[in-house]
């Protein structure tokens, strides 16, 4: 009979920083405004008020004109009313400028503490002809003079050791060492970093720990990510993004249509006899026109943008974020993403006469030189074992490296004397069991059997049978039995793939797996397609097919045969950890270098969606109130039937139309919390998102103003001569 | 009548009408979907292609599909101005002079852009060979105008990738007439005349009155002229009283046929759309909007016009002023609301006489921008329009930049809905507030006060909106209003026109998205209530101080 034990696999260890939840960039996330960020802000809010910066906003120039006209107005006729209006509409140009400078005073706290890394530091640059460079080995050995890090460029080769920090971006290529990389990430934990494969990236500013590598410099002094990332958070790289460009249109388009309808106003008060002072259709227009969306529009992008620096995610440009929010498919590795990426021994599985503890011992000397995380996981799997064999392999045992044409790992023991040399192997079925053959070996029809079943019910559930077999001396092989090499998925994954689901996301598992192995994990993930056995073309044509049907796709990447896919992909993002030429490839770069954070990504692109049409929704809701309140207060005097208009009862005409405009221009205010923060997002359907949003923000807009005005006119109505 | 009876009588023609167009909805609607995807061609259609020497079956560009509609419309304008300046000098004029020029101007733009805006009255001046190879041809073109524009702009919603081609306007224009507006206006005539109506070639006949005077009775194709005044939204009527006059409409049946006919095309082109799209649910969502507009304005209307607030009303008892006994309040005020919903223009009493917020729905109707369920095909892409308006706030309220049936509203599709949506309240807002303002425009109002600016505003919403129902008491027959007017007609007209097309261009060759859940659903009614509710604020906020100067002042009275 056949009977193997269950151990629950030890907690495995997670890549570096591979968290769902990043760690914040150096310090708290910023939710409030604090008054620090506001006194900075200040200065760049004034110099916001130049004309020419405020070209780009209409909405907001047409304020401005306005305030310049009512100023000119009232030092001509000076009155209390005259006055008041004119201070107030000033102040709505200044709390507009003010709300997008403190968006990128937000962002500058965020830089200086990063620019904190940039420290011209020493170098020691390996001087060797270039060619020596490209190709050579064993730099670290070749003479090297120590430069400043600013005068590196592109292709130097330094060597760095524990305890210094590295100059540049760059890549690995000679060494392995452990790099402290919170300056950038945040997380304390170091990472390693080695030459070949992909993790072979380091960040300027980042420090060596232990060991040495030799770095070759991949980006210029001055144009590090690091420096990106500054001057993204600074605001001085951002351009408006194509949706805010057509959301700015629409806004234009309504003040243009306010300006019409507030122009022609005069000529109809004219006609009915109640000509206007223009310091009131002023007013009117200022309060008509949607200035709250168009003074928060820059601070939203900006603080969209900061979001994801936040989560320590750098886009290379706005309208990869807004992109993010249109995403219909993710497409996930799974190793990182789904499992925790590597597969790990969860079962022995004996087979013929060999029993468990035999085969256990088997495994685990067979493991024990294997540095591979699967022969790791062997070892702590029987090691976790009451009757765990002990002990180290004898001195001149000789390991047999995997290789691609075996299949196979193991190692030769010396033996004792008289049974002559004992060989270990494990690898896959067809593998181990040509290499019976070749021992001449003749298992029965039983044990063959029993191990084909073992195999198949290990291959079955979507694990990865290794088939391990013993050797002694010249007599044939024998097979001891099956190790379950299995993907173990992440914790919380299955939860995060339904939001997506219900977002209208489609998730699509990348794997080099095959694909009986591939469904089963899907399923225990609940991923909604696979791309088994999967090559970088398959990945590519993948994203081409879906895009040419219209779908916008996501995806993350590290490998340099990622990049094709990376550059590919609408929002391609590249882990930091990984290659230059993925980096390259990617409009985002992950510093944490967590693909789970594409989800995040994606989150932060709704959100600032969202944003934008909430305050819009908002700001153009506010005016039915307005009129309320202005209307009446215009033509009263002429018309006493439109008193029944005043449904707030407000104090006076001029009381009503200044209080109009205090609350036209506090509403900005009162806003920049939200815009920075965003509005609440939950994943959910788009059809409970919009009966949410449009509660909240198109029934909030209408009501909100009544209260606010008929509140600022019971202040304001205490004025004497008002 | 006793007012239950009035709102029994009221419920029930209402009743009878939307039944009638419940039963035509899915039939007719289908049949339109496939008169403009057919590729088959009948062979009195292939000979007027042969002859006018057009490739029916050659798709457009919408720059070449724009400029036939212009081209086209200007020779209609040309003709129509040449046949009413030379009407003394041609055959059937039933002795009546040519048109002066700023006249002609007027009427041969009114009846190009399907406002049917009548300056004249028409059986003082216009013969019978102006009437039907002028402005009955008329009728039938522009409306055929109408619709085949709002057909490219659902070809470029269908469609994807094709290079900004959107069909073939001969094609649409041809079938449009031949294979929708002739056969119904045919039958309808029919039924027109069985009820009543007159259809002669007769001059001008002298009878002796009862009380032995003499009176001119005028006859002339007017049933003919009514089905398709009434089918084609247009509303030029053959008499100076329109469809209050007995020889236009002459019972409650005819009244009941001619609002069906006018409801008719607009009401069921939203089926057509959902078909063309592939989601007939769409369709619902559009004729939601329209129909619970058309429905609130006919509620509000006869509301006002039966309890009939206001004193001369309240003292007369019944607010008839203006209003045929043979039709009555609710009637009128069907009528009433139907034809500014449609951009008809017809009139079976006088808007001007209506009570303050009745006269105001029916204002309002006309400024929402024809969309009530608005003109055959101008009211389907006004609505569809408005719903991208809609769908680039609500769709970012989602999460996702705003998409319409699978095509992403970015900059380019913005441009061309802002333009098209300040277009009209612009012509509205200035050409008003330059006639209250001018000498030549302040001597045709009759009624200083609001009232007075009721009236400019009428008019100039009638125009730039191409209803062309006129509010009576301002005197409009002058070269001023008719050049102003004309102008307001031609640019509140062709503009949108070419922006609409433009954006059909730029839809179809987009590639369609794919819906999921995370897309805004547009077929909801709560999207369909989010459209009504931007109709109405971007109307309101636009014309709000106007009208609180003119209808608001006077109904607070």
């Amino acid at each position: 009979m056949t009977h193997h034990t269950t151990l629950t696999p030890p907690q495995p260890s997670t890549r570096p920083s591979g968290t769902t939840a990043s760690a914040p960039l150096r310090g708290a996330r910023q939710r409030s405004v604090t008054w620090a960020q506001v006194r900075a802000a200040l200065p760049g809010a004034l110099r916001g008020m130049d004309p020419r910066t405020l070209r780009h906003s209409p909405v907001l120039l047409v304020v401005e004109g306005g305030a310049v006209l009512t100023t000119v107005l009232a030092a001509a006729s000076p009155s209390l009313f005259s006055w008041l209006v004119t201070l107030w509409l000033w102040a709505t140009v200044f709390f507009a400028t003010l709300a997008e400078s403190i968006a990128e005073a937000r962002g500058r706290a965020q830089a200086s503490s990063l620019r904190a890394t940039q420290r011209t530091t020493t170098a020691r640059k390996v001087v060797a002809p270039r060619d020596t460079l490209a190709s050579g080995t064993s730099l670290g050995e070749l003479p090297a003079v120590e430069v400043a890090s600013a005068d590196l460029t592109v292709g130097d080769v330094v060597v760095v050791v524990a305890g210094e920090t590295i100059p540049g971006d760059g890549d690995v290529i000679e060494g392995v060492a452990t790099v402290d990389e919170s300056a950038i990430t945040g997380e304390s934990a170091p990472v390693i970093r080695e030459s070949g494969g992909d993790r072979c990236a380091v960040t300027g500013g980042t420090v060596v720990l232990s060991d040495r590598i030799v770095v070759r410099i991949t980006n210029p002094p001055g144009q590090s990510f690091v420096d990106r990332m500054i001057a993204l958070v600074e605001g001085s790289e951002r351009q408006r993004t194509p949706n805010e460009v057509a959301l700015n249109l629409l806004l234009t388009a309504l003040t243009a249509v306010f300006v019409l309808a507030v122009a022609t106003l005069q000529p109809f008060a004219v006609y009915s006899g109640a000509r206007q002072d223009v310091i009131v259709l002023v007013a009117l227009l200022v309060c008509l026109i949607p200035t709250t969306i168009g003074a928060l529009l820059s601070a939203i992008g900006i603080a969209g943008m900061d979001r994801l620096v936040q989560r320590n995610v750098l886009a290379m440009s706005g309208r990869a974020v807004e992109a993010a929010g249109d995403v219909d498919v993710l497409l996930l590795d799974k190793t990182g993403t789904i499992t925790y990426g590597n597969r790990r021994a969860t079962d022995l599985l004996p087979v013929g006469d060999a029993g468990e503890a035999e085969l256990a011992a088997a495994a685990r000397l067979a493991s024990l030189a294997d540095d591979t995380p699967e022969g790791r996981s062997i070892v702590e799997l029987v090691d976790h074992r009451s009757d765990a064999p002990a002990g180290e392999l004898p001195a001149g045992s000789e390991l047999v490296p995997f290789t691609a044409q075996t299949r196979m790992s193991g190692v030769d023991l010396p033996g004792t004397p008289g049974e002559g040399a004992v060989r270990l192997r494990k690898g896959a079925a067809s593998a181990v069991q040509r290499w019976l053959r070749s021992t001449a070996a003749q298992p029965t029809a039983e044990t063959l059997d029993e191990l084909s079943r073992q195999v198949d019910s290990v291959a079955r559930t979507g694990g990865t049978p290794l088939v391990v077999a013993q050797q002694l001396g010249d007599a044939p092989a024998r097979v001891l039995g099956v190790v379950h090499l299995k993907d173990v998925v992440k914790d919380g994954v299955r939860e995060r793939f339904d939001e997506l689901r219900a977002m209208g996301i489609r998730t699509v598992m990348v794997t080099g797996d095959n694909a009986v192995t591939a469904r089963a994990i899907a399923a225990e993930a609940g991923v909604d397609d696979v791309l088994a056995e999967a090559t970088p073309e398959d990945k590519l044509a993948l994203i081409r097919r879906e895009q040419e049907g219209g779908r916008l796709v996501a995806m993350a990447g590290d490998g340099t045969n990622d990049a094709p896919a990376l550059a590919q992909s609408d929002v391609g993002v590249a882990m930091a950890s990984g290659t230059s030429a993925a980096k390259e490839a990617g409009n985002m770069v992950d510093l944490d270098s967590d693909p789970t954070k594409l989800i995040e990504i994606v989150e932060v692109g709704k959100q600032l969606l969202i944003t934008r049409g909430a305050l819009t929704t908002f700001s153009v809701a506010n005016d039915v109130a307005k009129y309320f309140a202005i209307l009446p207060a215009m033509f009263v005097g002429f018309f006493p039937q439109l008193g029944l208009l005043n449904v707030m009862g407000l104090h006076s005409p001029e009381s009503a139309i200044v209080s109009a405009v205090i609350f036209n221009a506090l509403v900005i205010l009162a806003l920049v919390p939200l815009a920075l923060r965003g509005v609440r997002y939950r994943p959910s359907s788009a059809s409970a998102l919009l009966r949410r949003n449009l509660c909240v923000y198109g029934l909030g807009g209408l009501v909100a103003p009544f209260l606010g005005i008929k509140l600022i006119d019971l202040a304001v109505s205490l004025l004497p001569g008002l | 009548m006793s007012t239950t009876t009035t709102v029994l009588a009221a419920v029930g023609q209402l009743a009878l009408l939307v039944t009638l167009l419940g039963a035509a909805h899915a039939p007719f609607g289908a049949y339109m979907a496939r008169v403009y995807s057919s590729p088959r061609h009948l062979r009195g259609e292939r000979l007027w292609y042969r002859l006018v020497r057009v490739d029916p079956d050659v798709e457009q560009h919408w720059r070449t599909y724009a400029l036939s509609l212009l081209g086209f419309s200007l020779v209609s304008v040309l003709a129509l101005f040449g046949l009413g300046r030379l009407q003394g000098h041609l055959p059937g004029n039933l002795g009546f002079p040519g048109l002066d020029p700023a006249g002609a101007w007027n009427s041969a733009v009114s009846f190009t852009t399907n406002t049917n805006w009548q300056w004249y009255s028409g059986e003082q001046t216009a013969g019978h060979l102006l009437q039907m190879a002028g402005f009955a041809v008329q009728n039938f073109l522009s409306a055929a105008v109408g619709m085949s524009v709002a057909i490219a702009l659902v070809r470029g919603f269908a469609r994807s990738g094709t290079d900004a081609r959107i069909g073939n306007f001969w094609t649409d224009l041809t079938r449009s007439v031949v294979r929708i507006l002739l056969p119904i206006s045919i039958v309808a005539t029919l039924v027109l005349v069985a009820n009543g109506v007159v259809q002669n070639l007769d001059p001008h006949s002298a009878v002796t009155t009862l009380t032995g005077d003499t009176q001119h009775v005028v006859g002339g194709p007017v049933a003919s002229q009514e089905a398709i005044k009434e089918l084609g939204t247009n509303g030029g009527g053959f008499f100076n009283a329109n469809s209050a006059h007995p020889f236009e409409n002459p019972n409650p049946v005819t009244n009941l046929v001619e609002i069906f006919l006018l409801l008719l095309i607009p009401m069921t082109l939203p089926r057509t759309f959902g078909l063309l799209v592939g989601d007939r649910r769409q369709g619902w969502a559009i004729l939601g909007v329209m129909a619970t507009l058309w429905a609130s304005a006919v509620a509000l209307t006869t509301w006002s016009e039966v309890a009939g607030p206001g004193t001369v009303p309240q003292l007369a008892g019944a607010a008839m002023e203006g209003k045929e006994t043979r039709f009555g309040p609710a009637t009128s005020a069907l009528f009433a609301a139907s034809t500014t919903g449609t951009s008809t223009g017809a009139v079976n009493s006088m808007h001007d006489s209506f009570t303050a917020p009745g006269g105001g729905v029916a204002l309002f109707d006309m400024l929402l921008g024809e969309v009530a369920p608005g003109g055959v095909g101008a009211g389907l892409y006004g609505m569809l329009v408005l719903a991208v308006v809609a769908v680039f706030v609500a769709g970012l309220m989602v999460g996702r930049t705003p998409e319409y049936l699978g095509k992403k509203i970015g900059r380019g599709e913005m441009t061309l809905v802002a333009f098209f949506v300040l277009t009209t309240p612009a012509i509205v807002l200035v050409g008003t507030a330059v006639s209250v303002s001018v000498a030549p425009g302040l001597l045709g109002i009759q009624e200083p006060g609001p009232h007075g600016l009721s009236e400019v505003l009428y008019a100039f919403a009638s125009a730039g909106n191409n209803n062309g129902s006129a509010f009576a008491g301002l005197s409009t027959g002058t070269p001023y209003y008719n050049t102003m007017l004309g102008l307001a007609m031609l640019a509140g007209r062709f503009v949108p026109i070419v922006l609409v097309l433009a954006l059909a261009g730029r839809l179809a060759s987009q590639r369609t998205v794919p819906a999921s859940v995370g897309t805004l659903p547009t077929h909801q009614p709560l999207f369909a209530g989010l459209v009504a509710v931007v109709a109405i604020v971007v109307v309101g906020l636009t014309f709000v101080p106007v009208l609180s100067l003119g209808p608001v002042v006077e109904a607070l009275s």
